[in-house]
Formats: C-alpha cells, structure tokens, sequence
C-alpha cells in the first residue's frame, strides 16, 4: 500500500505549521508579534510558494506574477461589494477568476521560454497595471483604488437581511476578520497552501515539472507532451498569487493597480531567490525575511542610529550614523538590492543552501570520516 | 488629416531615437557577451544623472547676506552669484546654458569606466550560468544603482532645462512648403534625433570599417574561432560593453531635457527597451534600431484621438501588444537571424 506520506515529509509539514501557528508567541521578541506584519507574512509566504511552483520546480522565470495578485484582489473586493461581505466566497471568486486570467495568459505564454517568456509575461503584467490605470477604472477605480462603500448592493447579504452600520468590513460567517483572527484565518490558508505544494513536490506531476526544468528537449523526445503540465504549473502558481491578493484584500479591504507593477512582480522573485529557489520551504522564509526587514529597517531613523552608534567617540559615531542611515528608512531598498546581489552570486541556492552548507560543514567536523551529507537538491 | 499624422509620426522620433539608442547597447551587450543586461535602463539613468551632476556643479553658488537690504518679504538679501560665472564671465554663462550637451564631455569617460567596471567585477562570472541568473543579478545592480542614486540625489524628479537657443519651436511645415505654423515641432527633439542618427551611425561605422569592428563581428559570429586566431576576445567584448554603456549614458544626458530625470527612469525604460529587442530581434543590431524607431512611432500614433476613440486604451498597450503578437508569431523578430535564440 502506497503511503500517504514519507515520514519526513510529514515531520516537515508539522514542524511548518508549528511554527506557523506558533509566530505570535516565538516573533514577539524579535519585535514582530503583531497581527498586521503577521497577516503580510502569511500573505507573501502564500505568494512565494505559489511563485516557487512555477519558477522552483518547473524553471519558467516569470516577471509578471503580480497581475495575478493584482487581479486576485480586485475580484475579491468586488466579491465583497456585490456579493456579501463574508470571506469564503470571495476566496473563491478571486481564486477562479485569478485561474482563468492565468489560463489565457500561461497559453500564450508558455508557447515560449526562457528569457522570451520572461519578457511576455513582463509585457503581459506591464498591459494589466496600464489598462488597470487608464481603461479599466470603472471595474479597478484607477489611481484611488477599488474601495467598499456603505451603498454597495451586496446581493447575499441583503437577501438575508443583513444590514450594517458603519464602515463595511470583511468577515467570516459573521466573525470579525481583524487582529489575530485575521492572522489564523491566513496562517491556515498558509499552511493549506504549503500542504499542497508538498504535494505537488512529492507527486509524479511534479517528477514532471522537474523534468521539464531540467531538460525540457529530452522530455519532447521522449514522447511528453510537455505543455499541459508546464501550463497547470502556470495556473496553479497564478492560482496562490490570486489566493494571495485575495487575502490581502480581506485584510484590508483595498485594491489598487500598483499592487500589479513589474517592481511587485520582482518582489516574489527576490522572495523565493533569497529564500532558496526550488526548495519548499525557502521561498516563505525568503518572504517573512524582506517583509520582516522592510518593517524593521524602513522604521529606523538617524536617532535611532546614533543612539545605537553612541558607544563610539563622537567623530566616528557621526560618520557611522551617516553612512548606515542610507540604508535604512527610505533606503532599505539598497540594502535588499545588495543582499540579493551577494546571494545571487555567492549563494545561488538562497538561504536553505547556507543551511546546508553550515549543517554539513558541522556534521563533517562532528564525526569525522563519516560520508558527507548527500546532496538533497540535484545540481543545476 | 495628413498634417496630424504627420505630426504624430514626428513625435514619434525623439521617444523611438531613446529606444533605439538604448536597445542599440542592448543588442550590442547580447550580441557580443551572450548577456541578458537588465541594469542598462540603469545605465541610461546614470548617464542623465551625469548630466544633473555636472549642471549642479556649473551653478555652484556663493551666497552672501546682506543684512542692510530687505527681500520683497522682508527677511535678509541674499545674493547670490554662480562661481561659474564669477570666473569665467560670459563664457560662464555660456557654459551654463549648455550644460545638457556639454555633459556629454564628462559622461564618456565615466560610463566607460562604469561599464567596464561592471563587467569585470560581476558580469564576467556569469557568462556560464543561465539567462534566469543572468537577469536575476543584473536586476539586482540595476535595484542597487537606482537607490543610490534616490539615496544621494532624492526621490523627485530634476528638471534640466535645454540650451535658450534651442528653445522654442520649428515650423517644419513652411521648411517644407506646406502651410506656416501647422507642424511645428521642438528644436531640442530635433536634436535629439539628429544625435541619435549620429551616435548610430558612429556605432555601425565603428563596427563596419574599423579593424577593431571586424574582428568584434567576427567574435559575434563564431568567439571560439577568432579566440583560436590568437586574438584576445574577451577584452575587446569588455570594452564593447563599455561603449554600450557610452551609448546608454549619452541616450540618457541628452534625454533630460525631454524628460526630468528621476530614479525610477532606469526601470520605466528597462521595459520599453527590453520589448523593442525582442520585436527587433535578439542580437541583430539594425533590428534593435529598426525597432525602437518603430515602436516609438507607433505609440505615439496609437495616442491619436481618432486612434483612440476606436480603440479605447490602446495607447496604454500598444508596445506590449505589438511585442506580445511578435513574438507569438515570428519569435526572433522583426530582424532577427535564424536559429539565433528562437525558442
């Protein structure tokens, strides 16, 4: 009989969403426990593990991912203002729309690959975040962005006699959605999210998708049709990022356009690089990391430096505080762009790949003339 | 009707000489070292921030107050008085209202340097990994070079204004024998052009007849045989990504006027220009030109009322559109030579 899962995939998956579930209590030092940062790391780990099925196991960099985040979003508000402001189907709604929006674009795209699907995707993405501007306002409301309004029809809950006093909030079967409620109802969609991608990890489809990463021409000799796959790759991975912008929109029940740019699209790809591309768990470590110093860094300012500098003779203090205050605050885009650079050409496998470096530099130090650790990830 | 489209295709000019002269480098970088360079929008905002950089130096001020006299609102005098101008007189003056073109003087060495730099320190290391690394590192360098340049020169836009003489407007239509003052145009994206068709020109003629150019050609076609032929390939291809970088930088210094010059400038052209090289063709360099003139012209066009009441929004899309089809129907481009990077 075929197990449902090896033991180890198992003890990843319990590990994960300990610690998932566990992130109020365990970030709380660190200066993170808050429910806000919390429901962004939920948010954009989803995004990065969507984002790592397409470009970890399949190899199809795609610079237009946050079209689909956009699109999630907005079909998630609109679900809020015409259906009913319950969660659950708007989850739904900007899953399958997101889908489709992934569906027509991936056809197209995937027709193509390497640094030609990377650009159609780019052009792709760059047309959505235009039209949303310019054409689209009546269903994206342009530049002030799609908001709920307290004379939006919301069919459902009319019909059953819902009514609300005040500024219209998302919920769940009536449950507030703010605060740590918020957190859990994202963290369970996290863990879901990294469930399946376990899966998908584990399953012959996904052998499949690592072929095709690999070496898509013998695939085609060999008798695949690689398309469909690397399609359902396509939509699958739009499918987390709508999921994601969905959720976003719960939160804060807020579409604009600039969520659709080509810089946010560049965002994930920081994500899931720096985390370590390919692995499962990377890409959400990778996320949680820049959201995590986006807050911290963009936080600090010159006071803050030169208090943390003051142990040092004034001069030097002064010239420190000067220096290091260009990389945070405003600046901390250039210490992300540095750190991706650095990881980029010394650690091309992110963060899990110094992991694995450090954990084998020990066990070999620690028993001595035991067989190195054999490689986990195949060598590109 | 013939005078608006006309005018349109005029307009088109300046917008599609910056993308032909940026995807030009492109190419050239693709083309020689088999890199897909996404830091050369950055490149091209470098070379504007030249041109902000020597005007900024040009109008140094001493500023003295005078506590006897009173503003108009009542606080101190301040004079000031450029230095510029202090020591050199109208020559001075001169030198400050052509600070745009005369940046050029200044950007070449630098941007050779840049460009030269930015190969052998990084780019170098990457000639055998894949494209996916290749963009991923250059992406990077172009995030790292526009945040130093927010952190040093601030996050607005700076405008430059162009040369007084070059002000003002051209009646292209009464040079022409047409009616006056029904195309009229403005002289600086006349020059602009005439630059652009320069600066092409010189790069084709450099490749076309110099000896230098040839075996840079041959390297193009076929590196391993002419690295065989006893010639270092590699420092003449180093150097033809310096003169990339040259044509970015100048693109970009003569581009301030048209447009103020801000940090993100790098990336909103990164996009545009990476689309014209593939509508021209990976690699082909009359494709690249062809391209961006193309590309340009048609974006202006599709910004036409008349265009526009049919096609609501098309303006927005047109590049993205013609890229999209392009590449979905004739995968090496417009000019591109078979077999070369169609998959």
């Amino acid at each position: 009989m075929p197990k449902f899962m090896s033991r180890n995939d198992l003890l990843l998956f319990a590990g994960f969403s300990l610690v998932v579930l566990a992130m109020p209590i365990w970030l709380a030092p660190f200066g993170a426990g808050y429910p806000d940062l919390l429901q962004r790391f939920m948010i954009f780990g989803i995004f990065a593990v969507g984002f790592n099925i397409l470009f970890g196991l399949t190899g199809y960099l795609s610079f237009g991912h946050a079209a689909f985040f956009g699109v999630g979003s907005y079909a998630a508000v609109w679900s809020f203002k015409l259906l009913t402001l319950d969660a659950i189907p708007a989850m739904i709604f900007a899953v399958v729309i997101s889908g489709l929006f992934a569906l027509v674009i991936g056809f197209l795209c995937l027709r193509r690959s390497g640094i030609y699907f990377s650009i159609l995707t780019l052009a792709f993405a760059q047309m959505s975040y235009n039209l949303a501007y310019s054409v689209l306002t009546p269903i994206t409301n342009g530049e002030t962005g799609l908001q709920l309004t307290l004379n939006d029809p919301r069919v459902l809950d009319a019909a059953v006699g819902q009514g609300f006093v005040g500024q219209p909030v998302p919920n769940l079967l009536g449950q507030q959605l703010s605060g740590y409620a918020g957190f859990y109802f994202c963290a369970s969609f996290l863990i879901l999210g990294f469930f399946i991608a376990q899966r998908i990890a584990g399953s012959p489809f996904g052998m499949m998708l690592k072929a095709i990463k690999s070496n898509q021409t013998r695939m085609q000799f060999t008798g695949f049709n690689t398309r469909p796959y690397a399609l359902s790759a396509f939509v699958i991975s739009g499918m987390y990022a709508g999921l994601a912008g969905a959720l976003l929109a719960v939160t804060d029940p807020l579409a604009g356009a600039e969520r659709m740019q080509w810089t946010a699209s560049g965002e994930v790809v920081l994500m899931t690089i720096l985390g370590g591309v390919g692995t499962l768990v990377g890409p959400v470590i990778g996320a949680w990391i820049i959201k995590y110093f986006e807050n911290i860094l963009s936080a600090l300012n010159d006071n803050i430096l030169a208090r943390f500098w003051s142990f040092l003779p004034e001069g030097v203090a002064d010239v420190l505080v000067k220096v290091t205050s260009k990389f945070v605050g405003d600046g901390w885009h250039l210490t992300l762009g540095l750190a991706f650079v650095i990881v980029v050409i010394f650690l091309p496998g992110g963060i899990m790949e110094g992991v694995r470096r450090v954990a084998a530099l020990f066990r070999r130090s620690g028993s001595s003339g035991a067989k190195t650790a054999p490689q986990t990830q195949p060598a590109e | 009707m013939f005078e608006v489209i006309f005018l349109q295709f005029l307009n088109g000019l300046d917008k599609g000489a910056a993308y032909a002269l940026i995807a030009l480098g492109l190419t050239l970088v693709f083309g020689t070292l088999g890199v897909v360079n996404f830091a050369h929008g950055a490149l091209f905002m470098l070379g504007a921030f030249c041109a902000v950089t020597v005007r900024m130096f040009l109008t140094m001020e001493t500023v003295t107050v005078d506590p006897e006299k009173l503003s108009p609102w009542g606080s101190p005098l301040e004079i000031r008085e450029p230095l510029v101008q202090a020591w050199f007189g109208d020559f001075g003056a001169v030198l400050v209202n052509y600070s745009v073109p005369l940046s050029i003087i200044i950007t070449i060495p630098i941007m050779l340097v840049v460009g030269i730099a930015l190969e052998r320190g990084i780019i170098k290391h990457f000639y055998k990994r894949s494209h996916a690394e290749q963009i991923l590192v250059t992406f990077g360098l172009a995030i790292v070079a526009q945040e130093v340049i927010k952190s040093v020169y601030g996050p607005n836009p700076i405008p430059q204004p162009m040369p007084t003489d070059l002000r003002g407007a051209a009646d292209i239509g009464a040079f022409l024998g047409m009616q006056a003052n029904i195309i009229t145009y403005p002289i600086w994206r006349l020059v602009y052009f005439v630059f652009a068709a320069v600066v092409i020109g010189g790069v084709f003629a450099f490749l076309q007849f110099t000896t230098f150019g040839m075996v840079v050609r041959a390297g193009m076609a076929d590196r391993e045989t002419v690295g065989l032929l006893g010639i270092n390939i590699d420092r003449r291809f180093t150097i033809m990504f310096g003169l990339a970088a040259v044509v970015a930088g100048m693109a970009g210094v003569m581009y301030t006027p048209l447009l103020p010059p801000n940090y993100h400038l790098g990336m909103d052209f990164l996009v545009l220009s990476f689309v014209v090289v593939v509508v021209g063709g990976m690699g082909s360099l009359p494709g690249a030109v062809a391209a961006g003139f193309l590309l340009g012209i048609l974006q202006s066009s599709a910004s036409m009322n008349q265009v526009k009441a049919v096609f609501p929004g098309i303006d927005q899309i047109i590049i993205y559109l013609v890229a999209v089809i392009i590449l979905l129907v004739r995968p090496r481009g417009l000019f591109g030579r078979r077999g070369v990077m169609e998959a």
